[in-house]
């Protein structure tokens, strides 16, 4: 486990930047963690294990450091992996974090759920709510419209486009969903 | 020699299906019950005899020279005249599945039968003993006479037979029950939200759980935590605060246990992949508040689910599973620091209900260890055995719990806290009572030869004190005292050579 170095928190930052916006501050510098046996929270900090990036609280980083490299397996929550090609890609995992601080948000039917989870992109028909000013190719996380935090992806068309779209077609690429759990629990 | 018997017995079974079949039940039974065992085709030549009576000195565990695992039928030959029965006891364990046949009959009659058989029965055994002394073999004994009356066995293999209810808990820390319960009932879930206990549905796997209470802030260490159902349900009631070490050893089932942590919102947890034994090295010794240890077992307690470990088992896994269990709960007696403000807890549970791998794990960690058993704050459950087949337990194990399917409606389980009072190693009183431990389990005998010699120094003293182990039959005495001796004589003369060698090599 070790922290991240420069290029990799740049590569981190921009994604969840994407995603969450200012409210990046939010998770990096203000966090207060509520985690570990200490009195008093630290914050939270990124490290990286085997290629992926975990969000953890600074009291459970401390007591992980007695685990051995090979034996330590995840710690806190995990936000997302690194590519071999040096890539960062954000998983499924963070999806509570990234609800949390949402920038744009998309809202879906309950009819087009199932489908969402199932691995199918949003389309214009099933789409019940969506937030103004969202650009092509921003971050965007789906719920249901329950306000259940359902998975997130990138918009394929700005919000004004997407008004004017025929019901067929995409609004948002699908990047992960929580289905994903259960299909594809042993890639996580 | 039960061989060629059993065979023609075979040829006659086409006699009276129903008297044969209440035989066959009150068998199948406890063959089932066993658990161990293989009565799957038959190689039924080993059971020497009856070593139901004589095993009561010894735990079953105790044989080193034949660990015939197909030692299931202890009955099988107890049953000289009823020859009968052993191709019944095959067949029902074959078709295990056939126990619903069983219920055809009259409780009644069967218990009569039942009666006269156990008449007959230890009648031939005191027969076969004397016969069989050589044979070693100590099948797993049967828990039937002690452990419930058979009646209720019959209630047992049965609930074992059918499903349990599945439970569902709501992640507390995602949703509320209310909100869960309404969106399932949408979808065409059968639900009842029955709630007994704080409000949340509980099967078996939830219980050690509750008894281990854990509180905000502490620290806690699940030891063997895959897939994750306690694990987060720990996290869930400590509402993610302080911090948990997941721990387990298999590989491949850290995949499922980290995606149920992160699946269900679980932040404050380590997961780590070492073998339970190492936790404390890796930890510090009296370094967390509360350790679970929910212990690899045989699986007797949820056959509901697995079939196979009806015909799967044997003595020789019960003996390794409670060695194995032996040392994980004293891994985990030593990860906890006794002066904790708000712990100092274990708890340990198994899916079994097998007494070595429960009542007599928690006594030996009563033995070793400056640790004492608390009541579990389940108020159901039956409390767990103080004394069985002639081996006494510490008194307060009936603090422990038992659960049952036939009783309980959740799959058979084992619960106990144990508090620890010092960080001491060394139990204040050493074993020179009635306590007789009796084994360091077979895996010592023939793999650590060297440990023995402490192990063999108890065993001698046990074997002593076994005598004043309350028995049924004073023949029986003798004839385990005999084969004690020459057990340990076996054993003597093993470490003898072992140790001429090594000079010799020197």
């Amino acid at each position: 486990m070790r922290p991240l170095d420069e290029n990799e928190t740049t590569l981190v930052f921009n994604k969840l930047h994407k995603f969450v916006g200012n409210n990046l501050k939010n998770i990096v510098l203000e966090s207060q963690s509520h985690e570990g046996p200490d009195a008093n929270p630290g914050r939270y900090c990124f490290r990286l294990q085997k290629n992926r990036v975990y969000y953890v609280s600074e009291s459970l980083i401390k007591r992980a450091t007695n685990v051995k490299r090979e034996k330590l397996v995840s710690l806190g929550t995990q936000i997302g992996k690194f590519t071999k090609a040096g890539k960062f890609h954000l998983t499924i995992q963070s999806l509570n974090l990234l609800a949390a601080n949402a920038k744009h948000k998309v809202w879906l039917k309950p009819t087009s759920e199932m489908s969402f989870l199932y691995g199918n992109s949003v389309l214009k028909g099933g789409v019940g709510r969506i937030t103004e000013n969202i650009q092509v190719n921003d971050g965007v996380v789906v719920f249901s419209m329950s306000d259940v935090p359902l998975g997130f992806g990138d918009a394929a068309k700005s919000t004004v486009d997407c008004r004017k779209m025929d019901p067929n077609g995409i609004v948002v690429h699908r990047h992960a969903d929580i289905g994903e759990y259960l299909r594809m629990e042993d890639d996580l | 020699m039960a061989g060629p018997v059993l065979n023609k017995k075979k040829g006659a079974r086409a006699l009276n299906p129903p008297p044969r079949k209440k035989q066959k039940a009150v068998f199948a039974v406890q063959k089932e019950v066993e658990k161990e065992e293989l009565l799957s085709d038959s190689d039924v030549t080993d059971e020497p005899e009856k070593l139901e009576e004589s095993d009561e000195e010894e735990q079953g565990m105790d044989s080193e020279s034949e660990m015939s695992s197909d030692a299931d039928d202890p009955f099988a030959n107890d049953i000289l005249q009823g020859s009968d029965d052993e191709d019944d006891e095959e067949e029902s364990s074959e078709g295990s599945d056939g126990d619903s046949d069983s219920d055809e009959s009259d409780i009644e009659k069967r218990a009569k039968a039942i009666d006269d058989e156990k008449a007959r029965e230890e009648e031939d055994a005191e027969a076969e003993l004397q016969l069989n002394i050589k044979e070693e073999a100590d099948e797993f004994r049967l828990p039937t006479p002690e452990m419930f009356p058979v009646v209720e066995l019959m209630e047992l293999i049965e609930a074992f037979e059918k499903p349990r209810p599945i439970c569902l808990r709501t992640n507390t820390l995602k949703t509320r029950r209310r909100d869960l319960a309404g969106v399932l009932l949408n979808r065409g879930v059968n639900l009842d939200p029955l709630s007994k206990w704080s409000k949340l549905q509980s099967a078996s796997s939830f219980l050690p759980v509750m008894a281990l209470a854990p509180q905000e802030k502490e620290r806690i260490v699940d030891m063997a935590a895959a897939p994750g159902g306690k694990t987060t349900y720990v996290a869930a009631l400590m509402k993610n605060t302080g911090i948990i070490y997941a721990n387990e050893m298999k590989e491949s089932r850290l995949k499922s246990l980290t995606a149920n942590l992160h699946r269900m919102g679980v932040t404050n947890t380590i997961v780590s992949n070492y073998d339970g034994r190492e936790l404390p090295k890796v930890l510090g010794n009296n370094s967390v508040d509360r350790v679970l240890l929910d212990a690899p077992c045989s699986g007797t307690g949820v056959i509901s689910k697995d079939e196979s470990v009806k015909t799967s088992k044997n003595a020789l896994d019960i003996q390794n599973c409670a060695h194995l269990q032996k040392q994980l709960i004293l891994a985990a007696i030593d990860s906890v620091d006794a002066n904790s403000k708000s712990g100092g807890y274990i708890v340990y549970s198994t899916c079994s209900i097998m007494v070595a791998e429960n009542e007599a794990v928690i006594d030996y960690a009563l033995k070793k260890r400056d640790v004492k058993l608390v009541p579990c704050g389940l108020d159901f459950g039956r409390p767990g055995f103080t004394r069985f087949r002639g081996q006494n337990f510490h008194p307060s194990l009936d603090k422990t719990r038992r659960f049952y399917p036939h009783v309980h409606n959740m799959d058979g389980f084992f619960v106990a806290k144990l508090k620890k009072m010092s960080n001491l190693k060394q139990t204040p009183q050493q074993q020179s009572e009635t306590l007789g431990e009796v084994d360091e389990a077979p895996g010592l005998v023939e793999s650590d030869e060297q440990n023995n010699v402490e192990g063999d120094g108890e065993k001698a003293a046990a074997s002593g004190n076994e005598k004043r182990v309350k028995r049924k039959r004073p023949s029986r005495e003798e004839i385990a005292k005999t084969r004690e001796e020459k057990r340990l004589a076996l054993r003597e003369a093993k470490r003898k050579a072992k140790t001429e060698s090594k000079a010799a090599s020197k």
